[in-house]
Parts: C-alpha cells; sequence; structure tokens
C-alpha cells in the first residue's frame, strides 16, 4: 500500500487515511523524502485526522521523517492528531516534542507559511 | 483459563490484524473511544515485541464479566529468547532494537494491570488486563 503525496504549490499535502502497518509507514518515509528532493517543495503538512492508532513505532518513524525533511530542507507540520491518539502518545512516553502540530490541514497550512516567511 | 480467541503473531501485518481484533473486543464490551485506542495501541506493542524478538507467538482475548465490572483481558505469550532482565526492559528508553523503547513501559501505562513471566530460552508471557471505567 502506497500512501499518495500531493503538492500544491510549494508545498505537500498528505492525508494518511489508512491503518498504518510498518512497511507502509516506511514506504512512505522514503516517498515522502524522494518527493521533498524531485519537487523541491519547503513546506509538507501530514494530516492525520483518519488516524486512531499510532503506536511507540509509527511515533518513531513520523518523528523521524520529520526531522529527515528539516535536514532536507523542508519543514513539517502534523495536523489533525485525535484526542485520544494525543492521549496514548503521553501514556507511551512519547512527547514528539521538537514537532510542529496544529489543530487541521488549514491551521497546518497557516502555519508553515508563516514558519517559511520568518 | 482458556481464552475465547486468539491472534497468531507470524508476519508483520499481523500486528494491525491483532490491534483490530482487540478495538473490536473493547467495543463490543463498551469501552470508550479512549480507551479503545489505548488498548489498541498496547496490543500493537505486544504484537510488535513478538513478531521482532520472538518471530512467531500470539495474542489472546477475554472478556471479563464479573457482577460489579467488566474488563478486557489480553494474554501475550511467545515461545522465544525470553527476557533475562525484566526490570531493564522495563525502564523508559531502553531498546535492543533501535525503537523508542516506549513499548513494554508503556503497556503498563496503557492498562490497569500488567504482569510478565519470561524464562530464558523458554519465552515470555504478557497478562494485562483493562476495566471498562464506570
Amino acid at each position: 500500500m502506497r500512501i499518495p503525496i500531493l503538492k500544491l504549490h510549494n508545498y505537500l499535502l498528505i492525508s494518511i487515511q489508512t491503518d498504518l502497518d510498518d512497511k507502509t509507514a516506511i514506504q512512505f518515509q522514503e516517498d515522502l523524502l524522494s518527493k521533498i528532493h524531485k519537487s523541491g517543495a519547503t513546506g509538507v503538512v501530514i494530516d492525520l485526522t483518519s488516524v486512531d492508532i499510532i503506536d511507540s513505532f509509527i511515533a518513531k518513524v513520523l518523528g523521524d521523517v520529520v526531522t529527515m525533511s528539516d535536514l532536507m530542507g523542508a519543514k513539517v507540520v502534523l495536523t489533525g492528531i485525535q484526542p485520544a491518539v494525543a492521549m496514548t502518545l503521553i501514556d507511551l512516553g512519547i512527547h514528539l516534542k521538537d514537532v510542529q502540530t496544529a489543530l487541521d490541514l488549514e491551521q497546518g497550512l497557516i502555519k508553515l507559511r508563516q514558519e517559511l516567511e520568518e | 483459563m482458556d481464552f475465547q480467541s486468539c491472534v497468531k503473531i507470524n508476519r508483520e501485518w499481523d500486528i494491525v490484524g491483532a490491534r483490530q481484533i482487540g478495538r473490536e473486543h473493547a467495543k463490543k464490551i463498551g469501552f470508550g473511544t479512549v480507551d479503545q485506542a489505548r488498548i489498541a495501541t498496547a496490543i500493537s506493542e505486544l504484537a510488535r515485541n513478538i513478531y521482532l524478538y520472538a518471530d512467531t507467538g500470539k495474542i489472546c482475548f477475554e472478556i471479563i464479566n464479573e457482577i460489579d465490572r467488566k474488563g478486557l483481558w489480553i494474554l501475550a505469550v511467545d515461545n522465544g529468547p525470553g527476557i533475562a532482565d525484566i526490570s531493564q526492559v522495563m525502564e523508559d528508553g531502553f531498546s535492543t532494537s533501535g525503537g523508542l523503547g516506549a513499548g513494554l513501559p508503556g503497556v503498563k501505562r496503557l492498562m490497569d494491570q500488567f504482569d510478565i513471566i519470561s524464562e530464558t530460552g523458554k519465552g515470555t508471557e504478557i497478562r494485562t488486563v483493562k476495566w471498562v471505567r464506570k
């Protein structure tokens, strides 16, 4: 299974709509980095509205992809983390401190624009 | 104790299968959305540990129906290498696989009861319970 990555101006938009298994998550990591490389995108929004579980492995993959994208010069914002997901992440002891987040896709794009204009 | 249903963990995809079945059980018993997510996440961590360290094993579910409370009992069993130092794996941030080391201590916090029995060379059994909040 591949997660679609959409390009909009200088941004890449991803909406994860599936229950993420490990392979799909790793594949997504690779796909996103190569898409950043090819498109020259400066900002990425990963929308997690439809994701109802993030375990420690998926959290690591997401945290890593943010750091990796940052190394390449693209800022990533995670959006739409559900209340139940936020609560379980904290129970797991995962704080994703260096990760930018926003309530929804719209807020995520606003945040990216602000960050990139600074 | 006989468990109602078990899911074998042989392949990576079984991790997703186990947590989906666990969530269905949780929903049926009457857990709220947050506890459903907690249970599914705990199962995911337990199933991944089996897949990563023991190759194969199983996750079993049993609904607990007592006079004054209901709950879900989850059992994770494998015949893997076992855990030599349990206190070490219960520490936050300890990992031998390059992960976050959040798995087992995380499961303990996500669930209400947590017991682990492990014998080197024989395998590991983790029993954990979540009670429905009233």
